[in-house]
């Protein structure tokens, strides 16, 4: 049991890092960093803490705070994937809106360019 | 530049990805078919020559910078047929599978029906009908599933010959399904309360490539369509639905 709390603790505090690693490297914005470190930090908490863990195990109606732990980790990783495929719809739709304003703009643009180039003589 | 000319103003919209084999006969036929109409092949990032061809057929080309996908695709040369002020857009395949010569009934049936869409379909009246037999199991089972919703029968939902008034434009402009889009483009229309009609067409077989919709991805298929359906018919906006 202790060492399965372990476990789960250097786990987060690994997720943790290499969050605020990828932040530092700019290879993740900062309002996508939050739902990891939030998770990662409700992990590390839980597993280090008898009480919290305790009152969560009574909260689910659970004996084994183990398995309290497990439930949680799901529940905030679910969350976490749930968040970004909002996320990622949100950009693919904007993603598409863009990509379709382009070839509309670059289109009129050329055939604009086409039109002069006929229209001037010589 | 495309622009439409004088009233109930058409464009012909084909949608393509990688149909270098068959989209410079498709235009060629539309241009027989339907001559002074205009032709845009909306190009879907192809990696081979489609656009090419499609202009040395005499099409104007719509390329898009990445590929979106067929939904995308469509909805990009309705975005555009909408803004340059086009009245009615009829969509043609451009793999050859609808026969041109049934644009001018589809016109037709826009003009005078006053419905926003206008289907071309291979089961009214006996069209000759290419369509494999899981194809036609999966377009006998929507045909059960969309009837209570439509509340009048289809009998080809899946078929992408399809004409659109400007009402359906402005529309589809806005909001189009992103992949398989016929089926949920019915409901669409019915959460508007639009109307839609079939005429009996010919199809044929592609003159070149094969269907997307392979047998594995069936299934994918039939559970996207029918989740799609679903939330298009629980999207309300304010309580009511969508117009």
């Amino acid at each position: 049991m202790d060492r399965f709390l372990d476990v789960v603790a250097v786990l987060s505090g690994a997720l943790i890092v290499v969050v605020l690693g990828s932040l530092r490297r700019e290879h993740i914005r900062v309002e996508y960093s939050v739902s990891w470190l939030a998770a990662g930090v409700t992990m590390l908490v839980l597993s280090q803490s008898d009480t919290l863990l305790g009152a969560v195990a009574a909260f689910v109606g659970v004996a084994e705070p183990a398995l309290a732990l497990l439930f949680t980790g799901f529940s905030v990783f679910l969350l976490v994937f749930y968040r970004f495929s909002m996320i990622i719809s949100t950009l693919r739709d904007a993603n598409i809106a863009l990509t379709q304003r382009v070839a509309i703009l670059e289109y009129q643009v050329e055939s604009l360019h086409e039109e002069r180039e006929t229209s001037q003589p010589g | 530049m495309i622009r439409p000319r004088g009233p109930d103003s058409l464009l012909i919209l084909i949608p393509a990805f990688n149909e270098q084999a068959a989209v410079g006969f498709v235009v060629e036929e539309i241009h027989r078919a339907a001559p002074g109409v205009p032709v845009l092949v909306v190009d879907d990032c192809s990696w081979d020559a489609t656009r090419d061809v499609a202009r040395a057929a005499g099409a104007e080309v719509l390329p898009l910078p990445y590929h979106l996908g067929l939904g995308g695709c469509v909805q990009a040369g309705y975005k555009f047929a909408y803004e340059m002020g086009f009245d009615y857009v009829i969509r043609v395949d451009g793999d050859g599978q609808h026969d041109p010569r049934d644009i001018p009934r589809i016109f037709e049936t826009l003009k005078s029906s006053g419905c926003e869409m206008v289907i071309g379909s291979r089961f009214v009246d006996g069209g000759a009908d290419y369509t494999s037999l899981p194809r036609r199991l999966g377009i006998k089972f929507f045909r059960l599933v969309l009837r209570p919703i439509l509340g009048q029968p289809v009998y080809d939902p899946t078929s992408g010959f399809v004409g659109v008034n400007r009402a359906a434009l402005a529309v589809f402009s806005r909001s189009f399904p992103l992949e398989y889009p016929e089926i949920e483009t019915l409901v669409v229309l019915q959460r508007r309360a639009f109307r839609f009609r079939e005429v009996p067409c010919r199809f044929r077989p592609r003159k070149a490539g094969r269907s997307s919709i392979t047998a594995l991805k069936s299934f994918y298929y039939m559970v996207h369509v029918l989740l799609g359906v679903f939330v298009n018919i629980l999207r309300y906006e304010g309580g009511r639905p969508r117009r």
